[in-house]
């Protein structure tokens, strides 16, 4: 059905979204190329000249590079973990007939409205403080001496408030591609005697395996570039710093914007690793 | 609504939006960054004084500590002129006045009274003997201590305690049944935090961060001797996940009477000895800062300070603005209308010779402590660097918060005290390297 | 899948789920319920669930220090006006993405999504530069432009998949009654999408409500919406659980209320092509 003209009309309509992202990818990316082959301190007059590899070879021999790395990806791999495997359970939960099950729902994805500075300040000073907050209490009530949550077990503390926003998310994806599932031939499953572990693993996850990669790439995407949550929490102390934070560091805090530039082209990189990864996986299963 | 006036109207409020932003410029309002300190809030809460008194109008950004510093930074560099005054401190003021960002505050009026800075406040704040920031509040650090705690374990504290005192007190006031820590003291990683309570401390003991040619210290015996004493004294008689705690957390400790010690600024005095906050207010003793006999105290020097970036359009109405909010009316209008305990303390020598400040019961030993700071000799061994609490170059807040982060780990026994230290000679032997010190 | 089960079993679900979901609530039912206590209250040991003092107290606290409503209103428009703009940028592009596809649609659709990937961080400086040079900083255009891009892609995406769900047999059929491409666009395609672009249009609203980076970089005081408001709450001298609970739940009431009204439109529609 495609003729010519709507051929050409398709290029004009998709032109201003194409043009502008191009040019909201490319500005940024050439400044900050630019900028990392500069020694470019701020506070020391500005733009000190050329620097070479200087600053790429600098950020990536920095003792903190390889841990951050690391940290982002645990940070990334746990949330998505927890975020899908409980999506589906709460997800087939929700899916039962019960009474109030619209109430349920809502209580279930109010966390995803929640702004990540406020959930991160919520958790990190009602919750997890060891004097006041809410665990302590309940620790104490059970005779325990409160966790220090943030600093003792800082990285399970983060990935635990960051689920907790992204679960919602998760689960409603999940939940539509649940309900869409053919009940008929669960119901003839069921008849064949076949049991529920059975009939979970053969029939209703690989029903659900689109629903998790679209559940796993957006949530990546977002996951990569978390920083309120670690800038409220923990400020990258207790081995929570992430690429992106690390980057921070270099461009706020060190006031070294060519080192962090470079450390921005990493990141881009390891992004795109993750995004070409993902991309395969995605594109293989969004053929329609 | 049919389709085509939804998206007209969509259309139209999108630009709207757009053209919003334009429409609202006022040629008489300036625009103040500060950071969320309780003297800062009651001033807002004066401004209309301000406002009815000269017919400028004022516009409030009000953001947490790390926050402000972030964003007053990027704009002071970019030169994004979003601000006609900012809040800084004594570590920004220097650096900035020396770049040539900063207006410089030498031609106040002869009524506000430059002279009457307290001369540690204005040293800090100046560049080259020119002022460029305005101190608000002014602080040093001191212990503050539960006299009836103190009673009750059968000691005395002296004027000016040695840190040997301090960890013997500490351990005798300690009841765990009570939740009752017998010191509490900052851990919690970032330069301005737990960095700077560290750095003060390390003074007393000897230490320095740089040698005269820039080479961090981390691996000299002075610092090992400071964070094995703060970690083992800590670890005895400190409150849970001390690593955690900063200022703020301490507070809160040291007014519900969980705290027998803390040694932390002296603007605090007067939250701890409030009754309305704290629960403890009637029984709180204040001395210097603790040393070990070395002749370097352990008590920092800090202002919080009102600076106008170069460039504003709106230079004198900022500096209208600062006079009147770090003058000495400003004082008599907190003083009259909230009592002399709570004004901002610490900025001005005729505060402290004011008979009525003088009966105000930490007045004294904040005067004592900020006078016993010298930021140009801090050390033992002789050091490169201005700063007590910190070294005044661009690159100290990032590695100092690195550095921090690293104790942090350490005093939450994540690693050694050792690792902590190498690690700390790395990161900033590194960072000095790159900034071209080394 | 309204399945015929037994009372017992329905009974165990029930309790279970709300159990679950209030598990999952509890959070943001403790905040808001601290925010109507008194400071000392909010950390009494052994803390206090309903048996305390109502008090509006914190709220009037924050009422007086900060000007809510303009934040308020600055959220609303930052979010809406970025909304609704890449809305109108998305629809046109979507549509030839879902039915004029070519070989490099999928390419140029996972390209958008990676655009996305660029760290914000990473590209302060560049951007703050810019936006000094054009103008822009602490402007609401500004921030309404830069949410509006980095949502485009996830627009663009949400949007394309549900275009694809409309049989091109309807297309035919408009066409052949005369319809040119205007009239295909609004009478035929989009009030069939209408589902999906409403839904399209919640999530990116609530992701731009919420997003804190940007818009607490890029503002000072005209243009600072609510997670500006929330910073200056957020580790203040003293006391401060009340306060900040009150403040946190300014904050997120509005997109609360709003989400709840319309979960039913976003629960339909949030299906990134998930489902076939």
């Amino acid at each position: 059905m495609a003729t010519k003209a709507s051929r050409s009309a398709a290029r004009v309509m998709m032109a201003p979204a194409v043009i502008l992202l191009l040019g909201w990818m490319l500005v940024p990316l050439i400044m900050t190329l630019w900028f990392s082959f500069r020694k470019y301190l701020p506070l020391r007059g500005g733009d000190l000249g050329f620097a070479g590899f200087d600053n790429y070879t600098r950020f990536v021999t920095s003792s903190a590079f390889w841990p951050a790395v690391q940290t982002t990806l645990v940070i990334v791999l746990g949330v998505l973990a927890i975020t899908v495997v409980f999506g589906v359970l709460l997800a087939l939960l929700l899916d039962q007939p019960m009474w109030g099950q619209g109430v349920v729902r809502i209580l279930v994805i109010a966390p995803f409205f929640v702004m990540p500075t406020v959930s991160a300040l919520v958790w990190k000073n009602m919750f997890m403080d060891p004097v006041n907050g809410l665990f302590a209490h309940l620790w104490r009530f059970f005779g325990a001496d409160p966790v220090s949550w943030l600093s003792d077990a800082s990285l399970p503390s983060i990935i635990m408030i960051v689920s907790w926003q992204w679960l919602p998310f998760a689960t409603l994806i999940l939940l539509t591609a649940v309900q869409s599932l053919d009940s008929e031939q669960l119901e003839a499953a069921e008849m064949d005697g076949a049991p529920k572990l059975k009939r979970f693993f053969y029939i209703i996850l690989p029903h659900l395996s689109r629903a998790m990669t679209v559940v796993i790439l957006i949530q990546t995407i977002f996951l990569l570039a978390i920083f309120a949550e670690i800038f409220v929490t923990t400020g990258g102390a207790f081995g929570t710093r992430t690429l992106s934070y690390l980057i921070f560091q270099r461009v706020l805090e060190s006031q070294n914007v060519g080192l962090g530039s470079a450390g921005g082209v990493y990141a881009i990189i390891l992004a795109n690793i993750v995004a070409i990864f993902l991309m395969r996986i995605v594109g293989k299963n969004l053929d329609a | 609504m049919s389709l085509k006036s939804t998206l007209g109207a969509a259309t139209a409020l999108a630009l709207i939006t757009a053209s919003g932003a334009f429409a609202d410029g006022h040629s008489k309002t300036i625009t103040i960054a500060t950071v969320n300190n309780g003297d800062m809030i009651r001033m807002q809460g004066y401004t209309d004084n301000f406002t009815e008194a000269t017919g400028i109008a004022v516009e409030w950004v009000t953001l947490e500590e790390n926050v402000l510093r972030q964003r007053v930074t990027t704009d002071i560099t970019t030169k994004g002129g979003q601000f006609d005054i900012m809040t800084i401190g004594m570590y920004e003021t220097p650096i900035w006045g020396a770049n040539g960002w900063l207006v410089p505050l030498d031609d106040l009026s002869a009524e506000y009274d430059v002279g009457d800075i307290l001369p540690a406040m204005a040293g800090g704040l100046s560049h080259e003997g020119t002022l460029f920031a305005a101190p608000f509040y002014g602080e040093s650090s001191m212990i503050m201590y539960r006299t009836d705690l103190m009673e009750a374990a059968g000691m005395e504290m002296p004027d000016a305690p040695t840190w040997e005192f301090i960890a013997e007190a500490a351990a005798a006031m300690t009841d765990r049944d009570n939740e009752i820590n017998g010191i509490c003291l900052r851990g919690k990683a970032g330069w301005g935090e737990g960095g700077a309570f560290i750095t003060a401390m390390s003074n007393s003991f000897g230490a320095r961060w740089f040698d005269e040619d820039w080479n961090a210290q981390f691996d000299t015996e002075q610092w090992a001797n400071t964070l094995n004493f703060y970690k083992s004294m800590m670890d005895a008689s400190g409150p849970a996940g001390y690593a955690t705690n900063g200022f703020n957390e301490n507070l809160n400790l040291f007014q519900q009477g969980k705290c027998g010690m803390w040694i932390d600024a002296t603007v605090a005095a007067s939250f701890v000895t409030n009754p309305d906050d704290s629960t403890v207010a009637d029984s709180v003793g204040f001395a210097l800062a603790p040393d070990t006999g070395l002749g370097k105290r352990s008590n920092w020097l800090w202002a919080w300070a009102l600076g106008i970036p170069a460039g504003t359009e709106q230079e004198a109405e900022a500096k209208q603005f600062i006079e009147w909010a770090t003058s000495k009316d400003y004082i008599e209008l907190v003083a009259a209308n909230e009592g002399w305990a709570n004004v901002p303390p610490g900025a001005r020598t005729s505060l402290y010779e004011n008979p009525e400040y003088q009966k105000v019961p930490f007045a004294k030993m904040t005067l004592d402590s900020i006078l016993s700071a010298d930021p140009t000799d801090s050390t033992v061994e002789p050091s490169p660097y201005v700063g007590i609490q910190f070294a005044a170059i661009p690159e100290f807040a990032g590695i100092a918060t690195e550095v921090s982060q690293e104790f942090s780990a350490a005093y939450a026994g994540q690693q050694t005290v050792e690792e902590a230290l190498a690690k700390a000679q790395a990161i900033t032997n590194e960072a000095m390297e790159a900034a071209g010190y080394r | 899948m309204a399945r015929a089960v037994s009372p017992r079993r329905k009974l165990m679900n029930t309790t279970f789920a709300w159990a679950i979901g209030l598990l999952i609530f509890f959070p943001i039912l403790w905040t808001i319920l601290t925010s109507f206590k008194t400071e000392a209250q909010a950390i009494a040991s052994p803390p206090i669930f309903l048996g305390f003092d109502w008090t509006l107290e914190n709220y009037s606290v924050v009422m007086e220090r900060s000007n809510y409503g303009r934040f308020l209103w600055n959220s609303i428009i930052i979010a809406g006006g970025s909304t609704i703009l890449g809305c109108i940028i998305a629809v046109p592009a979507a549509w030839s993405m879902a039915f004029v596809p070519s070989k490099r649609t999928k390419d140029i659709l996972l390209w958008m999504l990676s655009t996305k990937m660029l760290p914000a961080v990473g590209v302060l400086y560049p951007i703050y530069l810019l936006f000094i040079q054009m103008g822009l900083l602490d402007s609401r255009a500004g921030l309404v432009i830069v949410l509006m891009l980095i949502n485009l892609p996830i627009i663009i995406w949400m949007l394309y998949t549900y275009f694809k769900e409309i049989p091109g047999e309807i297309l035919e059929a408009a066409r052949m009654d005369g319809a040119g491409l205007k009239e295909e666009l609004l009478y035929v395609l989009t009030p069939m999408a209408i589902p999906g672009i409403a839904s399209t249009l919640l999530l990116n609203f609530i992701l731009a409500w919420n997003e804190a980076f940007w818009t607490l970089n890029l503002t000072a005081a005209k243009a600072a919406p609510l997670t500006a408001f929330i910073a200056s709450y957020s580790s203040p001298e003293g006391l401060f659980f009340a306060k900040l609970s009150a403040a946190s739940t300014m904050a997120i009431a509005p997109i609360l209320i709003l989400g709840w009204f319309s979960q039913k439109q976003l629960v339909r529609g949030l299906t990134f092509g998930a489902v076939k």
